[in-house]
């Protein structure tokens, strides 16, 4: 019964780190900003990847290497989902704060965009996508320098949009019939990739006749390293500080004297960047695909919101519960205790299967959120909606 | 009483503030209509007017947070009228809104501290409350890990003054700050205010319904439909215009 209890607890907390570690990011960026990214699980995706590559980099050097990569790995993924999140809140949503609908259709689509772009990302798209961006980001940049810019922008745009991208497909074109298959074949493809633990995540650490695997482990240490991070960020450095004042009043905020743009840009990408981390953490526990972000995104956005929009804690507590209910309906763990009614039996039975447990589990948030719409940990105070 | 058309006579960078022509749109709504008003620096003026006649709505595009659609604004002679809230906030303007707009989920210190931003970035090294604004709140001193939400009226309006001015600004904008709050604190917002006034000698730009309060200041502006209709020294401010300007 002990050892019941204990491997509950285990694995509850296990799922819900995971839960959590991908919520976490979120949280910032929908919990304190209130922007709904529908893209997150995408960014999640582009960590997972990161890991992909460089694991494969550091196969080739092999040895003691490869049992650090993941260390390596969990940085870049952390800095490349930032930098896509920095670029995505750059170039679309900071267009559309204030408008959660606009805010919601224009990440999905940019979620499907990444997801087609790690599909087919090859040498050759590369280069087309870079040379388009050099010469037409670059010659608008130099024709802003012009004074009566603002009268030929439109026509500016017109003429270089077409041009940039006629040249950018046809050099892209002629160097993919020049270099062949190894420049036109796509890096990653649609299949999905197998990530390889460190051999010393592979294995568990035995308790009495029951193994806790490494992996887990590592993934539940993860979790709380960067929750204490982000604790103390937000806590006690002076961007903390700012970040929270403008995620409570932005524009008081901003006559403050803070800068409310840089500040956007940095909550955007630090939630981006542990999305990341949480993609390369998922990386160790199955294989990665395009579609991995995908079957998070809803988890990660029930954690938030049923943990409370805006707090931090109700997100930890709400990933544990969910997460501990996942396995106790999902494993049939309350097994013995109906054995005696075979009605209960019966219908617990129905459950036990990892997507029945997830339909059970969205039915009980869907009741809890009845009695508690704004979550466990409600915001409280006198002026919450200034 | 001289009226809003008469020229300026000092050249504009002897001026704290000097608004210009201003024109400001809700929209199709044609709120604020040609204003013109300056602030000598070390100088407190007061705004006067009923409900609705564009007060906020000018100390809103002195600080940024409304664009005009015609007209400028600059503080000691640069113009600033093209620059974002918080570049004014950084070139010297303390704002203390209407509705006091304390950060609600900030403990009281923090919330001081973020006064702080707007102090060039050499200078604010240290993250720490200087004893003067103790000396001019006392309340807050005792309450300084409450949140700022947690306050009452008077207290967060005092804890917003405070906050304005740890960023030592050159001017400071006050936005009816005795409105809703009980008579005691009101004289001791006041008091503060003046000597605020007489020991750092900023300029102070005041909108305000209280006569007592509006008697502290220099010079008046009076507003009515969107303009400014009256303005002279507060010395000559008559019963007259007080009758008609002043919602008591």
């Amino acid at each position: 019964m002990l050892s019941g209890i204990l491997d509950g607890i285990f694995n509850g907390i296990s799922i819900g780190s995971v839960l959590l570690l991908a919520a976490l990011g979120l949280a910032i960026v929908f919990g304190l900003m209130g922007v709904i990214n529908m893209a997150h699980g995408e960014l999640m995706m582009l960590g997972a990847y990161t890991t992909f590559v460089v694991q494969n980099g550091f196969k080739q050097l092999g040895g003691v290497w490869f049992e650090l990569y993941i260390f390596v790995a969990l940085i870049a993924a952390f800095v490349v989902a930032a930098a896509v999140g920095l670029v995505l809140e750059r170039g679309v949503i900071r267009y559309l704060y204030g408008r959660p609908l606009e805010t919601l259709l224009a990440t999905w689509g940019v979620s499907l965009i990444l997801q087609q772009f790690v599909r087919s990302v090859s040498w050759q798209f590369v280069v087309g996508l870079g040379l388009f961006c050099l010469l037409y980001f670059g010659a608008t940049t130099l024709l802003a320098r012009r004074a009566n810019w603002q009268q030929i922008r439109s026509w500016a745009i017109a003429i270089l949009l077409p041009i940039s991208a006629g040249i950018a497909i046809a050099i892209a074109l002629v160097a993919g019939q020049m270099y062949k298959l190894p420049f036109t074949q796509p890096w990653f493809g649609a299949q999905n990739k197998d990530v390889t633990a460190p051999r010393w995540l592979r294995g568990g650490i035995p308790i009495g006749d029951y193994q806790l695997p490494s992996a887990r482990l590592f993934i539940i240490g993860l979790t709380i390293a960067c929750l204490i991070g982000i604790f103390l960020f937000l806590q006690k450095s002076p961007w903390g500080l700012r970040i929270r004042s403008v995620t409570q009043n932005r524009s008081m905020s901003a006559c403050l004297g803070i800068p409310t743009k840089t500040v956007d840009a940095l909550t955007f990408a630090i939630g981006s960047g542990l999305a990341g981390v949480a993609g390369s953490a998922l990386g160790l526990l199955g294989s990665v695909g395009p579609n991995t972000g995908q079957n998070y995104i809803v988890d990660t956005f029930m954690v938030v919101v049923v943990g409370g929009v805006g707090k931090l804690v109700g997100s930890i507590v709400a990933a544990m519960l969910i997460g501990t209910a996942n396995y106790v309906i999902g494993a049939n763990v309350l097994q013995p205790l109906v054995a005696g009614s075979p009605a209960l039996s019966s219908f617990f039975e129905f459950f036990a299967t990892a997507s029945m447990a997830k339909v059970m589990v969205f039915a009980l948030i869907i009741v809890f959120l009845q009695f508690k719409p704004a979550g466990l940990f409600p915001q409280k105070g006198r002026t919450i909606d200034a | 009483m001289e009226t809003a058309a008469l020229p300026v006579l000092d050249p504009l960078a002897q001026q704290m503030l000097q608004v210009s022509d201003l024109n400001v749109y809700y929209g199709e709504s044609h709120i604020l209509r040609g204003v013109d008003m300056s602030i000598a620096p070390g100088k407190m003026v007061c705004l006067i007017g009923r409900n609705g006649v564009g007060k906020t709505t000018l100390l809103k595009t002195i600080m940024g947070l409304l664009s005009p659609r015609t007209g400028s604004v600059s503080l000691a002679g640069e113009p600033i009228t093209k620059k974002t809230p918080d570049q004014r906030a950084r070139l010297g303007i303390g704002y203390v809104p209407q509705g006091r707009e304390v950060i609600p989920r900030l403990t009281v210190k923090e919330n001081l501290i973020l006064g702080l931003e707007a102090k060039p970035r050499q200078k604010r090294a240290k993250q720490e409350v200087p004893e003067y604004i103790y000396e001019l709140f006392p309340v807050l001193k005792t309450m300084l890990t409450r949140m700022g939400g947690d306050l009452s009226g008077g207290q967060q309006q005092q804890l917003a003054i405070a906050r304005a001015l740890m960023g030592s600004p050159r001017l400071l904008v006050l936005d009816e700050p005795t409105e809703g709050i009980q008579p005691s604190i009101i004289l001791e917002i006041e008091a503060a205010v003046r000597k605020i006034i007489q020991t750092t000698g900023i300029s102070v730009l005041l909108v305000e319904q209280h006569l007592h309060f509006v008697r502290q200041a220099d010079r008046y502006y009076a507003m009515q439909k969107g303009g400014i209709v009256a303005s002279g020294n507060t010395s000559e401010l008559s019963s007259v215009i007080i009758q008609q300007f002043l919602a008591v």
